[in-house]
């Protein structure tokens, strides 16, 4: 199969990630695309792997996982804060920091 | 000659002074007599190195003593030194004596003021100031005492500074002073520049090697510093307004001392004058129109120590005029300087001791028939007054008619003119000294019923007999024998052939007395055989008028520098605030709008800074594909 494809596949994922955080008002949501665009650009890595014939694009993946796990517990526990004090997840709602 | 006594003449000074200050009231029972006791020792000193001098010939009798090293730098080298040589020693004794003499006068003079200890301070600090200035062995030295004694006289001008045209006066002196001793430091700078060297010995030994354009430069630019601190032509409007300080200070610092340290400058420098004649010549108008300036000042002043100051003004004029004669003139310059510090120091204390008298009045049409009450007083007024106008065989006669004889000796329409100039001046200084003595001790008391006019304590008279004793002699001991000018020989040689004789001594002494003679003789008229008006009259010609404002040397510095300095200052703060605070301020307002501007883009809105970060990494990447392309 051409690997090209599976760079489709990901430039697809990225582009629907990349919209969703921009469209979409759920926090959830918003960090679920986050966690899509991560992926898509792990499916891009691991890609270039195969076609280079070497390793180091699938060693990146995996840094990429470890720091998505660890930005996933973070990010979880910002979202669930902001929401158990506003209740509100959207984050048009938490615009504070503005001029 | 090396000596480790020169520095105690200046140390014992600076100590009283020293000590005054830093003791504060705690001094004020003691602190006169601790002054006074410290300036003697000072003539003391000076007395004994004298005595040392006369033992030793000729250029054997400049000793020197080097203090420390002041300025090291590479090559250049200036050490603090001090050197005592046969002029030096005359001023040492005159700034000793006199300031002693003056010292013991101000015990009694100024016993009723609470801050007597704070002017015998200042005054021990002059002599101290004073004594470095003519014995410092480089300018660089002498401009260390120039600067003190300004400093001196500016504390000394403004001592009852509880009054503000007083302290006006102070300032006044203090800039003019500045304008001078601007002049000075470019005289040493070009001296260092073009010579090397600002050593007084240095300096005389490279003259030879300088051109003449950078002496001439030179030579003019210590004959400004000479006119600010000897109040000459056109620097000279600050020395009337210095009669505000204490009668003593105008005794010794504006009559005897510190105004003639223009002329030791010029004398001091004769080495650098008599290479550049242009500035030489100078020297000499500067002295000619000094000496007919403050003359003509003094004919109208009715404030008997103000009349007294355009007098020094115009003494100090022959003495510059002497000096600018060349060889010939420097000693004369010389003893005028020292006949004049005792006549002019023992007419001051005089005025001194009648406004003592008279309740600090100093207007002479409120005087008149004193010379009942203060028969002292009148008598060693009298004694100066014969002295300066000249009288033979009193001090002034010598040295006076010296430097009008050696004016006109010199020649040519320059002869003519000078001389003339000065023997105009000895006219005019016979009427108004005799105007001045007139109007006080002379006719009609014209005085309040108040005012109980006496004699002053002894302790006032006694210097102003031993200074009128100075007048009565001291011309006779400097001319007997050409004594003045063979002691000053080996620092200020005269040119042996230069005699070319235009008048005979006898010829111009004759010429001088008759021109004295008419002068006292209109003051007698005028002051005398008429009565003497208490208010000034009104109607009078408009030379009075001009006279009786000085000249016009106020108004003109006004309209010259006062106002148009006034406008630049202005102008300048305009300048300032348009330019400068513009250009800072228009810096803070672009800043301020940039960032207001700026500010909008910070919405708060999470999904909007991701649109941002996304357009931007879009933009960065077609920017690579587009480079890489």
């Amino acid at each position: 199969m051409n690997p090209a494809n599976y760079l489709y596949v990901a430039a697809l994922l990225f582009t629907i990630g990349a919209i969703g955080v921009v469209v979409r008002r759920n926090a959830i949501v918003v960090f679920m695309c986050i966690e899509l665009m991560l992926n898509a650009a792990n499916l891009a890595f691991v890609t270039f792997a195969r076609i280079n014939g070497n390793l180091d694009g699938q060693v990146m993946a995996f840094f990429t996982m470890v720091v998505a796990a660890c930005e996933v517990v973070v990010g979880l526990a910002i979202i669930v804060t902001i929401y158990r004090s506003r209740r509100s997840a959207s984050v048009d709602d938490a615009s504070l920091l503005k001029r | 000659m090396t000596s480790n006594l020169l520095v105690y003449l200046i140390a014992l000074p600076l100590f009283g002074s020293a000590v005054l200050m830093l003791a504060g009231r705690r001094s004020d029972k003691w602190g006169h007599l601790f002054a006074t006791a410290l300036s003697a020792s000072s003539f003391g000193v000076g007395l004994y190195l004298f005595s040392q001098m006369l033992g030793r010939t000729g250029a054997n009798r400049a000793v020197t003593q080097n203090l420390f090293s002041w300025i090291s730098v590479g090559t250049f080298q200036v050490n603090a030194g001090l050197m005592l040589d046969q002029l030096s020693i005359c001023f040492v004794l005159l700034i000793t004596g006199v300031g002693t003499l003056i010292h013991i006068y101000s015990i009694a003079y100024m016993s009723h003021d609470l801050d007597r200890r704070r002017f015998f301070a200042y005054l021990n600090f002059f002599i101290a100031a004073m004594l470095l200035l003519v014995l410092g062995d480089s300018y660089l030295n002498l401009y260390v005492g120039w600067e003190g004694v300004g400093l001196a006289s500016y504390l000394l001008i403004g001592f009852w500074n509880q009054k503000p045209t007083y302290a006006t006066a102070a300032k006044k002196a203090f800039v003019a002073n500045r304008v001078g001793d601007l002049g000075l430091s470019l005289a040493i700078m070009i001296s260092f520049a073009t010579l090397g060297t600002v050593s007084f010995a240095g300096v005389k030994e490279h003259a030879g090697q300088a051109s003449t354009g950078a002496l001439t430069a030179i030579g003019i630019m210590l004959l400004v510093a000479a006119t600010g601190k000897s109040a000459q032509f056109p620097l000279q409007a600050w020395l009337g307004d210095a009669m505000a300080g204490p009668t003593p200070v105008s005794a010794l610092i504006h009559a005897a001392t510190m105004v003639t340290a223009g002329v030791y400058l010029i004398v001091r420098s004769n080495f650098i004058f008599d290479a550049a004649p242009t500035a030489q010549l100078l020297v000499a108008i500067i002295g000619a129109i000094t000496l007919l300036f403050g003359a003509v000042i003094g004919m109208a002043k009715d404030d008997i120590k103000k009349a007294l100051a355009a007098s020094t003004m115009s003494q100090i004029g022959y003495m510059i005029l002497g000096a600018g004669l060349g060889p010939v003139g420097y000693a004369f310059a010389i003893m005028h300087l020292l006949t004049h510090g005792f006549f002019k120091a023992g007419m001051f204390l005089g005025a001194g001791s009648v406004m003592h008298g008279m309740d600090d009045e100093v207007n002479m049409r409120r005087y008149g028939g004193l010379r009942k009450f203060m028969p002292i007083t009148f008598a060693t007024f009298g004694l100066g007054y014969l002295a300066i106008i000249g009288v033979p065989p009193f001090a002034g006669f010598y040295s006076k008619d010296k430097i009008i004889e050696v004016a006109f000796n010199m020649g040519g329409i320059k002869g003519v003119t000078l001389g003339g100039a000065a023997m105009l001046g000895a006219a005019i200084t016979a009427f108004y000294m005799t105007r001045v003595v007139v109007m006080t001790f002379a006719g009609n008391k014209r005085w309040d019923e108040k005012a109980h006019p006496h004699e002053s304590p002894a302790l006032m008279w006694i210097p102003m007999v031993l200074l009128a004793a100075g007048s009565v002699a001291s011309g006779f001991i400097f001319t007997h024998g050409n004594s003045l000018v063979n002691w000053l020989a080996p620092v200020v040689a005269p040119n042996p052939e230069h005699h070319s004789e235009m008048l005979k001594p006898a010829v111009v002494s004759i010429m001088a007395l008759v021109s004295v003679l008419i002068g006292v003789g209109i003051a007698i008229m005028k002051y005398l055989r008429t009565e003497v008006p208490v208010v000034a009259p009104e109607n009078v010609s408009i030379f009075t008028k001009i006279a009786r404002r000085d000249l016009l040397q106020d108004d003109f510095n006004e309209a010259v520098f006062m106002r148009p300095g006034q406008k630049l200052t202005q102008g300048l703060v305009v300048a300032d605030k348009a330019l400068i605070d513009g250009a800072v301020r228009g810096v803070a307002r672009m800043t301020v709008g940039t960032g207001s501007t700026l500010r909008n883009t910070q919405t708060g809105f999470v999904r909007s800074y991701a649109m941002w970060i996304l357009l931007g990494a879009i933009g960065l990447i077609a920017a690579i594909w587009v480079v890489t392309l």
